[in-house]
């Protein structure tokens, strides 16, 4: 409770719209110690005296009356009328609601089909009938209000309910033989109770406009009392010649509701977590870059070289280093693994290379990623764009959700080409056809025309897999691309990646937490952990013989088959946080080998033998230092 | 996708006869004796007493709701005992001003209060998305009707730019450009409110969508950024927009009535008002009934939208 009225007093706005209610509640429940003229006393004589008169602050209204003193009671009024208006409908609609949550069937169906059929009249409409049938008055125009949203609390409430009907604690009243009335007054309305209040003070505002509305057409207050919709509909005929009688009433309704609506956003956005933790922001079109100090020249001449790439996420005042310094290269026609846990950073390294690491949070701190020779870090949106699909495509994980679920998958194919090339629509579709084909799709030429989701998990990572190819790009960067799909599926993929990446070239980097895979598919491997490479090499040579322990327990990890029966070595423990990465080797806390000297200081990646690298001081295979 | 309307075409009915029993009972709720009410209080006792007999008024509830439901299903609505002519002919003359105005509205709400909010999402806490969201703020929170006499205020008094009132001139021609004339001030009062809140509603679901993977995938394929907010996003996010435009077109209509008062539009808005304030009872009934079975049609052709727009949804 304290945490959320912080929450709430750092949103300024919400803030100023509590104190705005907070004031006029306050001169609405004091008006009657204020004082002021009385409101209904007539003074024809001084009729429409504009404000700022003598003993009329506000000026008169066309019967002379004073019109601040009729602007106080008239709020009094209006805020009374709004509030009894939602506490009326509160109660009776979250009864109902409770009801038709609880005992649910028959019961749930007849009341919810009721509250169906009133809120498909236009809100108005029912107010109208009701205040025809009862005629105009204010009581009457206050229950014609109160009813109409008497249904949007059923519906609510009704949600509510019925997630908690079904908890463990209202079974256990039930078996301790509790009757339904006492258990939805001891068990159910105390957890019900907080939507309530809520739902009450979202709709308090639209109360008080609603009853305001039917006072203006003359429906609610009848004279000589007036509340602020009452005071408005009267001003109108002297809206031309006497306007500071309607824009006074007028502007008061204006400050309180957008009072209310400030402070209703503001415990909206108090309540709602996702916002605390920066969640709704939508990512940019590239991520962020932030990099300070010198830029790292190539370390290679390769076709594609990450050097020293840093990636963090900012969430709220939490750093998290997601990728702390990777060196990587991959040649033409080469396929380089990248294989770690979840969150060891292979994912955010491969986003970073194009900028699609999602930002905010994520901010690329330092590094460089030269593509064929350039440095592409931080260059212009127009330039990634015109090399993301054309030079350097991605496959993902996931195809379901990687696809557009609304786009037939030739469109989404077409529109891959269409980015790059200027081409005719007939020549795009016979190209994405032939890209079906490619990656042996049957029957493409009908194919082509489904959704994604009436395609097989399978079929669909093919798709990704042909959309990735559709500009004959350099370079592919495949995102666990086999993991959503079953193990005969995965082989599939795997040969046709394989078999692409011959005939055309193609530089693969392959992200996959599955060694076997990698064994399959790969020329090198690089092994990342807590957002550093601690091992790379040639794949079989490290296969055989890894030289990291994380590396060695991670390929023990894997069953092999015929292998007979053996204890799988799960590795104890989790991967560090990266928000509080230790000072010396991260993967410390879990090696059985790890000695103070690991924890000191930070271990470097050294050069071991002709091609491969490790980042440890107690190497699994005693290894010749070079570097 | 024929065989989708008809199934919700059908589904229509009990709604509309749930519609037609809300609003016979609201006005069997009538204190004393319905005949008094339709025909007013002066009426003689002998005017009373035949209304009644020929109304079926003196039997009881439910054969009384059957009487009257089929005389609706005939397109007898009743007869408006102030205006003295057929409920249903004055409801149809007065519907089409109201259509035209809240059409307009909803038209405009619905095309600005979409772009708002895609550029308010895609703008996301930049100046653009602070002052839409400013201004949407200031538009939910202004009450239509004072909206609308500000405006005639300014816009017609002040400056002159737009006639004060009423949808034709009492002298002249009617044609088109006139129509427009006498038609912006309201429909925009009409449009602020609605405007905003499907702006808000649409940069959430924006906000929702940018987030997907499919994003992502668009980008990454080197898809123009405009285009991926344009196409991509907005086209997953009509799915959760549309509804809320059905909801909203309520609202518009709803709105109406109060900006027909103030604007003296000539439509069934105004039309109930002055009904319910002579106590002319079966044209509130018959107008109720005729606007409600309206907004449940243009629910349907929301739902059928829907379902063009989305192929998941089985037709």
């Amino acid at each position: 409770m304290m945490a959320f009225l912080r929450l709430l007093a750092r949103n300024r706005l919400a803030l100023a719209g509590l104190i705005v209610i907070g004031v006029i509640v306050f001169l609405a429940l004091i008006t009657p110690l204020l004082p002021l003229a009385d409101p209904d006393v007539t003074d024809t004589p001084n009729r429409f005296l504009p404000p700022l008169s003598e003993g009329a602050l506000l000026g008169t209204d066309h019967l002379g009356r004073d019109l601040l003193s009729r602007l106080m009671w008239g709020t009094r009024l209006s805020l009374a009328m709004g509030l009894a208006a939602a506490i009326i409908a509160a109660t009776i609609g979250s009864a109902i609601g409770i009801i038709a949550g609880y005992y649910g069937g028959r019961t749930d169906n007849l009341i919810m089909r009721g509250v169906d059929m009133l809120m498909a009249f236009p809100y108005i409409l029912l107010a109208l009938a009701i205040v025809a049938a009862l005629g105009p008055g204010l009581m009457n125009a206050l229950i014609a209000v109160a009813a109409v949203n008497v249904p949007f609390f059923a519906r609510n409430i009704r949600g509510v309910t019925v997630g908690i009907a079904h908890k463990e604690f209202v079974d256990a009243a039930r078996l301790a033989g509790m009757r339904d009335r006492e258990i939805i007054l001891s068990e159910v309305l105390p957890n019900v109770l907080p939507v309530i209040v809520i739902a009450m003070s979202t709709t308090v505002g639209w109360m008080i406009l609603e009853t305001a509305g039917l006072s203006f057409l003359g429906l609610g207050s009848q004279p000589p009392q007036a509340d602020l919709g009452s005071m408005l509909g009267e001003a109108r005929s002297a809206l031309i010649t006497n306007p500071h009688t309607s824009i006074v009433p007028g502007a008061m309704i204006l400050i309180i509701v957008m009072g209310i609506n400030l402070l209703g956003d503001g415990v909206r956005d108090a309540l709602d977590p996702r916002l605390k933790s920066g969640a709704l922001s939508r990512p940019m079109p590239a991520t962020t870059v932030e990099r300070h100090g010198a830029v790292p020249a190539a370390k290679t001449d390769s076709l594609l070289d990450i050097a020293q790439l840093r990636t963090e996420f900012r969430v709220r005042d939490r750093v998290y280093q997601a990728v702390g310094g990777v060196d990587l290269h991959v040649e033409k026609g080469e396929c380089l693994g990248i294989i770690g846990e979840s969150g060891s950073g292979k994912s955010v390294t491969a986003l970073s290379v194009m900028g699609l690491v999602a930002s905010p949070p994520g901010v690329i701190t330092g590094g460089a990623v030269h593509f064929a020779g350039e440095d592409i870090i931080g260059a212009p949106y127009e330039k990634l764009r015109s090399l993301r699909g054309r030079r350097v495509a991605y496959i993902f994980q996931d195809p379901l959700a990687t696809l557009h679920p609304l786009y037939k998958v030739g469109d989404q194919l077409i529109e891959a080409i269409q980015s790059h090339e200027t081409v005719s629509h007939t020549a795009a579709r016979t190209r994405a056809v032939d890209l079906l084909k490619s990656v042996r799709i049957p029957n493409a030429e009908s194919r082509i025309d489904s959704y994604p989701y009436e395609m097989s998990g399978g079929m669909r990572q093919r798709v990704g897999i042909a959309m990735a190819l559709a500009n004959d790009p350099d370079v592919i960067i495949a995102d666990e691309p086999t993991t959503a799909l079953d193990v005969t599926v995965q082989a599939q993929i795997l040969s046709v990646l394989s078999d692409l990446r011959r005939e055309r070239g193609l530089a693969i980097i392959f992200i996959t937490h599955d060694f076997g895979v990698v064994g399959q598919l790969c020329d090198r491997v690089a092994v990342m952990y807590a957002g550093q490479i601690v091992e790379e090499g040639p794949t079989e040579a490290v296969l055989r013989s890894p030289q990291h322990p994380y590396t060695a327990r991670l390929i023990a990890c894997v069953p092999t088959l015929g292998g007979g029966q053996r204890k799988l070595a799960a590795i104890p423990g989790l991967p560090p946080v990266v928000d509080h990465l230790p000072i010396g080797c991260a993967f410390a806390e879990r090696c059985n080998k790890a000695q103070d000297l690991c924890r000191a200081k930070p271990v470097d990646l050294v050069t071991t033998g002709m091609t491969r690298k490790t980042r440890c001081l107690f190497p699994e295979v005693p290894v010749e230092r070079s570097a | 996708m024929t065989g989708y309307i008809l199934k919700r075409l059908l589904s229509a009915i009990p709604v509309l006869l749930g519609i037609s029993v809300i609003v016979f009972l609201i006005m069997a709720m009538i204190p004393g004796d319905p005949a008094t009410a339709i025909l007013g209080s002066y009426a003689t006792p002998e005017n009373v007493e035949k209304l009644n007999r020929d109304l079926g008024l003196d039997q009881g509830l439910v054969p009384r709701y059957f009487i009257w439901l089929g005389n609706m299903l005939q397109g007898d609505f009743g007869r408006s005992f102030a205006l003295n002519r057929p409920v249903l002919d004055e409801v149809l003359d007065r519907f089409g001003a109201t259509l035209i105005l809240a059409g307009t509205s909803f038209v405009m709400c619905s095309i600005l209060g979409i772009a708002a909010g895609v550029i308010s999402a895609a703008r996301q806490y930049g100046f653009a998305d602070k002052a839409i969201t400013f201004v949407v703020l200031l538009g939910i929170s202004i009450p239509s009707f004072f909206l609308g006499m500000m405006m005639i205020l300014i816009f017609a008094v002040q400056l002159r730019w737009f006639p004060v009132s009423g949808m034709w001139p009492i002298y002249g021609d009617r044609n088109l450009w006139v129509l427009m004339d006498h038609l912006a001030m309201p429909a925009i009062a009409l449009a602020v409110v609605a405007t905003g809140v499907i702006a808000r509603l649409a940069r959430s679901a924006m906000l929702e969508v940018l987030r997907q993977d499919f994003i992502r995938t668009a980008r990454a394929k080197g898809v123009h950024e405009r285009r991926v907010i344009w196409r991509h996003a907005l086209r997953a996010a009509m799915v959760s927009i549309i509804p809320i435009l059905g909801i909203q077109a309520g609202f518009v209509l709803s709105g109406a009535v109060y900006i027909e008062m103030v604007f003296q539009w000539p439509g069934v808005g105004r039309m109930l008002v002055d009904a319910i304030l002579k106590r002319d009872i079966l044209l509130v009934q018959g107008g109720v009934v005729f606007i409600a079975a309206c907004y449940v049609m243009f629910n349907i052709m929301v739902d059928v939208a829907q379902a063009l727009l989305d192929p998941r949804i089985k037709t």
